[in-house]
């Protein structure tokens, strides 16, 4: 396998029939090429998909209500649900254990904004500190609200990078003075999520001030929990699951809603749709594995078939050589030697190629839901093997026969 | 240099079983140069290829510079042909996409012999049938003749104990033809064994001894007197 003088043979071969070995190769460099491209936008998705629930923690369970639709204990359909401190403080009593972050929402509807000539349109809501972790926010200057703003009911905001951008520009946003709805808030902090500027263009006071500054009372418009995850993703599913239908069920009973009513309390589960999502991503990537595998096993039979017409064809030369003193082995070696050379070469070109294409548009690749086509070398490198053994196998059974052919059969051909 | 006992060779076709050679005694010495002839289906070719070693016999002893031939496979068959025969064939047999010197160092390949003392070698042979110019042409650059010189510079090439030539003048026109048995000749001149299969008779006469082949049996074997080939060029 190692001998200078069949490796001399071969480049010979090679070189002196170019356009057969240019055909087995392409066969096989096309079939690489194809499969890698596929697992690389199949984990380009699922990187897609996981980054649109980046901007909210993972696991989140949001809870919000709305208007009732149906008729129950007496209760005309149409009354708006609104949630009160106290069920935000039975609940995190009740599930003080199991909760990790948690936070009530009253959101200020048509908050603007403005400082000095710049003034804007925001969402305003006022939250818990915890609330920046449901959001899944970064701190780029100064700090998130905490608890004594909270306890204090003082007027602080933390606003969204793009916020600062609309109304500071370059300027230096911390610490100066900001009208909410024509009431002066300290900037304490500017934030970022990975959402994007969508995500970005909120701000933050404490939910105490926000009650008390905007006439909320004790109203809270929404709920937000994340649960501690346990050590299997299951057991954490299953348990967050049964937090929202426990939730749920409080919620109704409590405000006199009927319990097949769907529109008055609404609960959204992260974590259950990330693992519909997940499933669905999974199922995608084995169907983009499975067209893969295909296009591999016709890479093979493609290779096999060439292997068939090259013994075919070299069946008078293998006659010639036989009658020279050429080994049945020999010749085996030979075929075989030159078709693994020859798949492999072209293997790793369409590996080349196909991951320098991944290099090269991936990054840019600005798609909803595909995003950054990556492919493991590993993988990759381990179908290049794959292929080349399958070849060579797939070569195995013409070249043993080409080498059992009787050399005066083989001289005959013509 | 080859003995051959009471050979026997049938091949099977169908439901026929077709009885080629029955029971050839013959024995060639070192030096000799023999022609074979026969009319076709005389079994002339089949007796050459069991002598190659190309086909098997089924009765029979073949003994070739002192060793027995049987019971071959195909490793111990290969290694045999490399060592003791040199082939010369009616349609060449070169190696289309390999160059004359090439194919010339082909069976010095199989010995094993490392690539340049191959193509200095192979180059030597190339010299001697007057090709040297010719080395690096493609076969189908090279007229029959040419070919069939190319064809005995690689059968020389293993320095083989015997020649064996089928019909080596077949595809040639007659000058072509007596060019080529003066350089078969030449080389029988200088020691080597040669078995010529042929069915024209005045190649037959540039032997040194002709066996007739008839129906599976040798009808005929006389020494003669050599015509010179260099006489008809």
């Amino acid at each position: 396998m190692f001998s200078l003088e069949r490796w001399q043979e071969i480049f010979e071969t090679i070189s002196k029939n170019k356009l057969r070995t240019f055909l087995t190769g392409l066969s096989v460099a096309s079939g690489i090429f194809i499969l890698v491209i596929l697992l690389g936008l199949g984990q380009g998705m699922q990187n897609g998909i996981s980054h649109e629930f980046e901007q909210d923690a993972a696991n989140r369970i949001s809870i919000y209500t709305g208007v009732t639709s149906k008729e129950y204990k007496g209760l005309n359909p149409g009354r708006f649900v609104e949630m009160t401190n106290e069920d935000y403080e039975y609940l995190i009593a009740k599930y003080q254990d199991d909760l990790e972050f948690k936070s009530a929402v009253y959101r200020i509807w048509n908050g603007i904004l403005t400082y000095q000539n710049e003034s804007g349109s925001y969402r305003v809501e006022g939250v818990f500190p915890d609330y920046q972790f449901l959001e899944n926010e970064d701190m780029v200057e100064g700090r998130y609200i905490n608890y004594s703003d909270q306890q204090e009911k003082t007027k602080v905001v933390v606003i969204g990078n793009k916020v600062k951008q609309d109304l500071f520009g370059k300027e230096s946003a911390l610490g100066k003075l900001i009208q909410v709805n024509g009431i002066n808030f300290k900037i304490v902090g500017i934030y970022t999520d990975p959402g994007g500027e969508r995500e970005e263009t909120r701000v933050f006071v404490p939910i105490s001030t926000a009650q008390r500054v905007f006439g909320g009372g004790d109203k809270v418009r929404s709920l937000g929990f994340t649960l501690k995850p346990k050590e299997k993703f299951d057991a954490t599913l299953a348990q967050s699951v049964k937090f929202s239908n426990e939730v749920e069920a409080f919620l109704k009973e409590r405000h006199l809603v009927a319990p097949d009513d769907t529109s008055a309390v609404n609960i959204n589960n992260t974590l259950e749709d990330a693992k519909r999502f997940y499933d669905l991503i999974g199922m995608i990537k084995m169907f983009f594995w499975f067209v893969g595998i295909c296009t591999i096993i016709a890479g093979v039979v493609g290779v096999s078939n060439i292997m068939l017409i090259i013994v075919k064809e070299r069946t008078k030369e293998i006659g010639i050589r036989k009658a020279l003193g050429a080994e049945p082995w020999s010749i085996i070696g030979m075929i075989l030697h030159e078709s693994i050379f020859v798949t492999a070469i072209a293997g790793f070109t369409g590996l080349l190629f196909s991951m320098g294409l991944l290099e090269l548009i991936g990054p840019g690749l600005q798609m909803d839901y595909i995003r950054n086509p990556t492919v493991n070398f590993n993988v990759a490198i381990t179908t290049v093997f794959i292929l080349v053994i399958a070849g060579a196998l797939a070569g195995f059974v013409p070249a043993w026969r080409a080498a059992r052919i009787k050399p005066i059969v083989a001289l005959r051909e013509e | 240099m080859i003995t051959i006992k009471d050979l026997h060779k049938s091949y099977t076709m169908g439901a026929n079983s077709l009885h080629v050679l029955k029971g050839i005694n013959f024995s060639v010495d070192e030096g000799e140069l023999v022609s074979i002839m026969g009319s076709s289906g005389s079994g002339k070719s089949t007796l050459l290829n069991i002598l190659g070693m190309l086909d098997e016999a089924d009765e029979g002893s073949y003994t070739l510079d002192g060793t027995p031939i049987k019971n071959l496979n195909e490793k111990i068959a290969a290694r045999y042909r490399n060592k003791f025969l040199g082939f010369i064939f009616q349609s060449f047999n070169l190696i289309n996409y390999k160059s004359a010197l090439d194919n010339v160092s082909m069976p010095l390949y199989y010995q094993g012999i490392k690539r340049g003392e191959r193509m200095d070698r192979a180059m030597a042979y190339l010299e001697k049938v007057g090709l040297a110019n010719w080395a690096h042409h493609m076969p189908n650059e090279l007229s029959g003749g040419q070919k069939q010189r190319v064809a005995i510079a690689r059968a020389l090439a293993s320095d083989p104990k015997v020649l064996l030539a089928d019909e080596p003048t077949g595809a040639l026109d007659t000058k072509t033809s007596y060019e080529v048995m003066e350089l078969i000749q030449g080389i029988n001149d200088e020691g080597k064994t040669i078995l010529v299969v042929t069915h024209e008779e005045d190649i037959a006469h540039m032997t040194k001894r002709i066996v007739n082949l008839k129906d599976g049996l040798i009808i005929d074997d006389t020494r003669i007197n050599q015509v010179r080939a260099a006489a008809h060029v």
